[in-house]
């Protein structure tokens, strides 16, 4: 901190993917750049770091891309998750600049591969980040080192302090030191507040509190508040967030990828009571895994339990802890502290159920049961094979919706007007574009894309 | 690393969090390797440690890392399986226990041997001769290194025959050992899967510098090897006794050889000290940067040898250049040197496995 200029150019909020291509695209158009990271070295890059691709338009094959993608289907496959609740222009410029990111990134040091093994159907339209998003993340990084940008870790930025139509400086707490940083224009790229148990559980109520958040602890959405409270205008569902089930032995925070249980097709998923509760085989889980983190959260104390007998349980990816085994449905039960008694009940009511035929794990195959009253309409294949397999489920939140509104230029705004120097990139303002659902990939794309935008508005201001 | 568990046992955890990840598969062949399975016998993980080149790409591009209680540092976890299988193999055991971890122990032999040759040369100085032949005959030299190298060589040949049998490696094909030399000879898995190296030394940069090192060292020491192979074919089949001129197979081979070995040794020993030795197997630290510089040393003696020519002292300088060959070709099993071989098996073992991503 000795080295820093009395006041900067530009100051990120935010160590994550959005905040460093904000802070290298400013630093490259000239100007001083600080990225104020909130996490400690270590954990720096926020989710950003546990992520794997970005979705990207093409019209034609493109490394690591197969075929062609283009606006239209890409702009349908976001309307179908989104149904309907998106920008539309916002969208379709987050669309159309996508294309030129990839190589913009790859200019700035991060490294494609193919599609990982188990993820083929993402090969056309996801770019996969050789070594995933920390290994992006590091390589921005140095990137930035490179450019003379001055970084610090464990910044926690506390207030963003405005004065009429502009912000005048920021109030960090750098490891445990208060400190007042002064720059001439701002860009707040610091996610979301999913983190924050305590907002959750006022937005979603006490249940929330027995979610399991798969990022970063850092992104408790300090500065989103401050903006909010200081009447910057919003966007995107505040009661809303995005879940999917996990592994219910996963960390509280930061559990990531691995954590994810692709079993549930291959399962009858029971609540705590041993009910049946959805249909487990409703559509192929990469369309599906997205629900299941709201469907166990509406069930009693947000866990469910999915069950495979030995025939099954081979057909998804591996899972980070061994599931729990027994030779019986009843061990079993008894083992995952459900009452073996009604587990029985409806395992039985489901074999009973099951009807013969073709069984196809990579496709809709059809094989449903007859006369439940929560159906599975596809793989239905009675438990009956021992030894008996089950995984805890929980709700694992993804993101927050809830977030600051911004024009096509990322700016900022009031009720009277944009901030002229204050511009926001990535998870902090993508309920702007993704008001509700998700589609793979999305979130890196917005923060490139956005977060490219940010940095040249804010060098351009200050030029 | 959790310290109550044992290498396997440690490398098997953290590799069951990597095949539900598998974000790192892009760099190396070990990731690729993992996804054949779903749960690691002992011999699976005895295979991914041997493979695994210590590049360090998937330290540092991992998410889960130590502060997080997942803990993961796979070079450090297949390092110590590696180092264990090399010993475990090795027979008598306890002398790779030794060897591997102990540079002291290395150069206590180094220097008994170094005792021995000086005692030697003195007992047996020949009659005759001309050259280094001159100081002890051309017949005592083959007698004396002859066993020397043929019987570690023999005891490399039983470890890398048990390591087939667990790993489970199958009929050997030339296309396998085709392919198996070929990423050997480009260090393939040092590339960092784009080319642009490894992340031994900088932190989470990549660079060449531990590719083109051990390139030198390992082209080097094949130079050095073919110089003294053409030096026995030109003694036997052509009568023409050393010392060879400078336009000579031997010396053609040997001082450009020599050089580059020097060179590697150097340049290994000093990213060796700037890497970070908590990415590494720890324990063998000093029998590795002691290995480096008996290689260096054997290069170096080499060189200094034939410059010495006609001046008093190619007594002494052939007899520390004598033992430190000598003390080389002793530890092959015990030493460093044995992952040349169990890299190459892995490499022709992955090879006959067929690639698990293209099915
Ligand atoms: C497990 C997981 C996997 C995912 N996989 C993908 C994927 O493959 N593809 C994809 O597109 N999206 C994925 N996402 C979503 C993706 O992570 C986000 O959309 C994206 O990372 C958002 O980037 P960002 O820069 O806005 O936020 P982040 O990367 O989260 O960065 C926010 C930064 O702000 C810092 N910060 C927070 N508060 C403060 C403060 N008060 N002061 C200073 N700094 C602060 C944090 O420390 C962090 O560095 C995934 C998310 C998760 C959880
Ligand atoms: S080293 Fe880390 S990032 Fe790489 S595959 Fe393993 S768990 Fe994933
Ligand atoms: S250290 Fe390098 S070679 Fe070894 S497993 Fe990791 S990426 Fe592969």
């Amino acid at each position: 901190m000795k080295d820093w200029p009395g006041l900067f150019d530009l100051a990120v909020v935010g160590g994550g993917n959005a905040a460093l291509c904000a802070a290298i695209t400013a630093a490259k158009a000239g100007a001083s750049v600080l990225i104020l990271e909130g996490a400690p070295r270590a954990y720096r890059g926020g989710n950003s770091r546990h992520t794997r691709n970005f979705r990207c338009m093409h019209q034609g094959p493109m490394f690591p891309l197969t075929g062609r993608y283009e606006e239209d289907e890409y702009l349908d496959d976001l309307m179908l998750v989104t149904k309907g609740k998106t920008d539309e222009s916002l969208a379709r410029l987050a669309i159309r600049s996508s294309e030129d990111c990839l190589p913009w990134m790859m200019d700035h040091g991060v490294r494609f591969q193919p599609s990982l093994s188990g993820t083929l159907s993402l090969s056309r339209t996801n770019a996969f980040f050789l070594g995933g998003g920390k290994a992006l993340v590091n390589a921005y990084y140095n990137t930035a080192a490179d450019l003379g940008i001055k970084i610090a870790y464990e910044a926690q930025v506390q207030h963003v302090h405005r004065e009429g139509d502009r912000i005048t400086h920021l109030e960090v707490v750098v490891a445990g030191q208060p400190l007042t940083v002064k720059a001439r224009a701002f860009v707040l790229a610091s996610g979301g507040f999913q983190a924050d148990l305590d907002w959750l559980a006022r937005a979603w109520g006490p249940a929330a509190r027995n979610f399991l958040i798969r990022g970063t602890p850092y992104n408790r959405g300090v500065v989103l508040r401050d903006m909010l409270d200081q009447g910057a205008e919003s966007v995107g569902d505040p009661t809303q967030c995005h879940a999917v089930a996990i592994d219910g032995r996963a960390p509280k925070y930061d559990g990531g990828i691995v954590t994810r249980l692709d079993c549930v097709p291959f399962s009858i998923v029971v609540n705590r009571d041993g009910d049946r509760f959805y249909d487990e085989g409703e559509d192929v889980w990469p369309k599906r895994y997205a629900i299941w983190g709201r469907l166990v959260a509406a069930q009693p104390d947000q866990v469910g339990y999915a069950l495979i007998d030995s025939k099954s349980v081979d057909l998804f990816m591996p899972s980070v802890f061994p599931a729990v085994k027994a030779d019986t449905i009843e061990g079993l039960a008894q083992e995952m502290g459900l009452d073996p008694k009604a587990v029985r009940r409806t395992v039985d009511l489901f074999n009973a159920a099951c009807r013969p035929g073709p069984f196809h794990p990579t496709e809709l195959d059809g094989l449903r049961t007859e006369g439940l009253k929560v159906p599975k309409t596809n793989w239905a294949w009675p438990l009956e094979t021992p030894p008996f397999y089950g995984y805890q489920l929980r709700p694992g939140v993804t993101f927050t919706y809830l977030g600051l509104k911004v024009d096509a230029r990322a700016q900022v705004h009031t009720p009277t007007g944009p901030i002229r120097n204050l511009w926001a990139a990535g998870e902090i303002m993508a309920g702007s574009i993704l008001g509700q659902g998700y589609l793979a990939g999305f979130g890196m794309t917005i923060g490139t894309v956005f977060g490219r935008i940010a940095g040249k508005e804010a060098a351009a201001h200050v030029a | 690393m959790s310290l109550d568990l044992t290498p396997g046992a440690e490398a098997r955890r953290q590799i069951e969090i990597c095949n539900a990840c598998r974000y790192c598969e892009g760099f190396c062949a070990v990731f690729p390797a993992m996804t054949r399975n779903k749960a690691f016998a002992d011999g699976d993980l005895t295979q991914l440690a041997n493979l695994c080149h210590n590049c360090r790409g998937c330290y540092y591009a991992c998410q889960y890392t130590e502060p997080h209680e997942f803990a993961l540092n796979i070079p450090a976890a297949l390092a110590e399986v590696r180092v264990e299988s090399w010993e475990r193999l090795a027979r008598p055991q306890a002398f790779a226990r030794v060897f591997q971890t102990q540079g002291v122990a290395m150069a206590g032999l180094l220097v008994v041997a170094l005792a021995w040759f000086f005692w030697a040369l003195t007992l047996w100085r020949p009659e005759t001769g001309a050259g280094f032949y001159a100081h002890l005959a051309h017949n005592t030299l083959v007698m004396i290194f002859l066993p020397a190298f043929v019987l570690p060589l023999a005891l490399v040949a039983l470890s890398v025959r048990d390591y087939w049998r667990e790993v489970g490696g199958g009929r050997v094909r030339l296309a396998h050992l085709l392919r198996a030399f070929d990423q050997a000879a480009r260090m393939k898995n040092l590339s960092g899967g784009h080319g642009e190296g490894c992340n031994f030394e900088e932190g989470d940069r990549f660079t060449h510098r531990r590719r083109i090192y051990h390139q030198l060292m390992m082209y080097g020491f094949l130079l050095c090897f073919a110089a003294t192979a053409s030096g026995t074919v030109m003694h036997y089949a052509l009568g023409w006794e050393a010392p060879y001129p400078l336009l000579s197979l031997p010396k053609l081979f040997g001082v450009p050889g020599g050089l580059m070995m020097v060179a590697g040794a150097l340049g290994l020993g000093v990213l060796k000290l700037r890497a970070d030795p908590a990415l590494g197997a720890a324990r063998v630290w000093g029998g590795e940067m002691a290995f480096i510089l008996l290689l260096g040393g054997v290069a170096l003696t080499g060189l200094a040898l034939y410059a010495a020519t006609g001046t008093g002292l190619v007594g002494p300088l052939l007899a520390t250049h004598l033992a430190t060959v000598m003390v080389l070709f002793l530890l092959m099993p015990f030493s460093k040197m044995v992952h040349g071989f169990f890299r190459l098996a892995a490499l022709v073992a992955e090879a006959g496995k067929g690639n698990p991503l293209r099915k």
